[in-house]
């Protein structure tokens, strides 16, 4: 009975090949007992996302009242400008693509994240009422901060912490409510639904008696915002995304089994309940991170993923590819506010304008129907 | 290379009495209802089992069970003599593949890869595809025949060869047991005939101990060498096919009128209905 096996891979070792049993675009690479299969298009769509974030990135330091070349601006970003430029590029203007670039890759990782496990693309921070948390955070930092002395802490804590501090908190209710010896993908953006509507009420009702003043700041933040952002933002963030972007993209195998459903799951072998929990908590701990430096810039987490998914093939998000998309993004969306526009537009209400044709599009054009 | 596909050779085969998975005075119970109680059964090295019963015995849950994805508020399920709750879920991944009931593949998914995701348990970090995955994926492939189909989308396949692109995958996951949920759910008869061929050529070629949900008795009868006939969350008779399925148990188990009569094509009983009962 125990015949070698038919039609196996050649046993001679080159140590690229490509498998037999796969779609074609991928290659197995095996050095001693270390393996992976590495697919090329997971490997080009992130780095031409790369290529074009390093560009947009230097045109968006460049321009401004000082215009500032590319080649001059990636001069002086690796330490090799002169003084006033150097002034300007690294203390003026680049703190605000930073944060913008940091902001959605964060983003884009975690919609990805949410929708792989959620397995439903309408699953993101957005829908789910995370970000919406941060904004309930963040008004009543800026409108109850005169107040009672619960506005009156919030405002001490400051919009970012207080938003921060949303965030966590609608996100740990959102993984607590849906949590059933298990989080249920559809239970979950349930859940999250009813979460955002309590939020937006919160917060309506934070800025219907508000003073006009106030009313407007919030506003502004509650839009998604990149203005004024200095190395104060881009610094704990940069911190924040160190510690949660690998442990997020570790994530990957544990998703790819994840999104076959609960019971299909547990049989491969996964530990079902401290994998979901590791993976929602650090998918809310991105979005937080995000949403404190920048406001909620919506639409990116929802729409990246499956821009990124379409782009690079496969059956899910792939996380890096959706994190540096979020990335390009929301560094576009800034700069055309800042230089297209004729009045100056927060960053979040341009991701949408320019996301959502793009997904419409891709939508449109391909063959992948909308499970 | 290691030969996992190949489950029949004499030293796994080795004793046909020995029990593999057992359920001991197990009750099932959603929230506050109990679906299954006080139910024992072995499962024995090489046995192919069919579990019947009507609609809501509890058949599909105590497969749950036995399958640990589901915990008894009281009695065990044993794997080998061990408690199967209280083992690692990998490792009980690598002795016990599971087939959910309809199981759902992500859009986009191509048959190839849904395949190599048998291999779950057996790879880590740095191991996530070596040759032996890639050995034993092709070789699934090949013998439910679907390696032709090993780049087209599992949504773009018909449903019987979705049914094999998952038999597929828990035949890469080189299990020694299978708990199958009604595998032919869906399926046109012919369809339904192919997938149960396919896991008896399991069970007779690799030497793996099924055990399978199935509606049709019939086709129950004639594939499976023991039958269970359950209701009410009991285990009301369990043996071979002839033992179990007769016009008193059907009338019993089923409240159906019907006569028995041998299967003109391979002798096992075959189900005539005149009607309900009651």
């Amino acid at each position: 009975m125990s015949a070698g096996p038919v039609g196996t891979a050649p046993v001679s070792a080159p140590a690229l090949e490509r498998p037999v049993t796969g779609p074609r675009g991928r290659t197995a690479v095996r050095v001693g007992p270390v393996s992976v299969v590495l697919r090329w298009r997971h490997l080009l769509v992130p780095l031409v996302a790369l290529v074009v974030l390093v560009l947009v990135s230097a045109v968006s330091i460049g321009r401004g009242d000082y215009p500032i070349g590319i080649p001059d601006v990636l001069r002086t970003v690796v330490g090799l400008g002169d003084g006033p430029q150097e002034f300007i590029v690294l203390r003026l203007r680049a703190p605000r693509v930073v944060v913008g670039l940091l902001v959605g890759l964060a983003l884009g990782v975690a919609g990805a994240v949410f929708q792989t496990f959620a397995r439903n693309p309408l699953a993101a921070p957005d829908t789910l009422g995370i970000t919406m948390g941060a904004s309930v955070g963040a008004v009543a930092a800026i409108v109850l901060s005169g107040g009672t002395s619960a506005g009156a802490l919030l405002g001490g804590l400051g919009i970012p912490l207080a938003a921060l501090l949303g965030a966590l908190v609608t996100g740990l209710l959102l993984f607590l409510l849906a949590w059933r010896a298990g989080v249920d993908g559809y239970r979950l953006v349930l859940v999250g639904i009813a979460l955002w509507s309590m939020g937006a009420a919160l917060v309506d009702w934070m800025l219907t008696n508000a003073e006009i003043y106030d009313a407007a700041s919030a506003y502004v933040w509650i839009t998604g915002s990149l203005n004024a952002r200095t190395w104060d933002q881009a610094v704990p963030l940069a911190v924040a995304l160190a510690v949660l972007l690998p442990l997020a993209l570790a994530t990957g195998r544990a998703l790819s089994v994840m999104q076959f459903g609960d019971d299909t799951a547990r049989g491969l072998g996964l530990r079902l309940a401290g994998a979901q929990a590791a993976v929602v908590l650090l998918a809310v701990g991105l979005t937080a991170a995000a949403v404190a430096a920048a406001g909620p810039i919506t639409f990116v987490a929802l729409v990246v993923p499956q821009i990124a998914v379409r782009l690079a093939g496969g059956s899910r998000p792939p996380l890096l590819a959706s994190g540096l998309l979020g990335a390009v993004l929301v560094v576009t969306a800034d700069l055309v506010t800042r230089t297209v526009l004729p009045t100056a537009l927060p960053v979040g209400i341009l991701t949408a304008v320019i996301g959502a044709p793009y997904l419409l599009w891709l939508l449109v054009r391909g063959r992948r129907q909308l499970t | 290379m290691t030969d996992v596909l190949h489950r029949g050779s004499p030293a796994t085969t080795g004793d046909p009495a020995r029990v593999r998975l057992a359920a001991d005075s197990v009750r099932l119970a959603y929230d506050e209802r109990v679906v299954v109680d006080d139910l024992d059964l072995e499962l024995t090295e090489g046995s192919f089992t069919a579990i019947v019963g009507p609609n809501g015995c509890g058949k599909s849950t105590l497969l749950r069970a036995l399958g640990r994805l589901m915990r008894p508020t009281s009695g065990r399920v044993l794997l080998d003599g061990r408690e199967i709750a209280r083992t690692p879920t990998r490792e009980v991944a690598k002795v016990l593949g599971l087939l959910p009931q309809a199981p759902v593949a992500p859009e986009g998914l191509t048959v190839a890869d849904l395949v190599a995701r048998g291999r779950h348990p057996h790879q880590n970090w740095l191991r996530q595809w070596s040759r032996d995955d890639e050995a034993v994926v092709a070789e699934a492939l090949e013998w439910t025949d679907m390696a032709g189909l090993g780049d087209r989308p599992v949504d773009a396949l018909s449903g019987g060869q979705r049914q094999r692109a998952w038999i597929s995958m828990a035949l890469a996951q080189g299990t020694d047991l299978l708990l199958l949920d009604e595998p032919t759910t869906y399926l046109d008869l012919s369809h339904q005939i192919d997938v149960l061929e396919l896991v008896g050529r399991l069970h007779a070629e690799r030497g793996r101990t099924v055990v399978v949900v199935l509606h049709d008795l019939n086709l129950a009868a004639r594939y499976a060498q023991r039958l269970v006939a359950m209701k009410d969350g009991a285990l009301v008779a369990s043996g071979t096919p002839a033992e179990v399925l007769t016009e008193q148990l059907l009338a019993d188990v089923f409240d159906l009128d019907a006569r028995i009569l041998p299967d003109p094509v391979t002798g096992t009983p075959m189900v005539v209905p005149v009607r309900r009962l009651r």
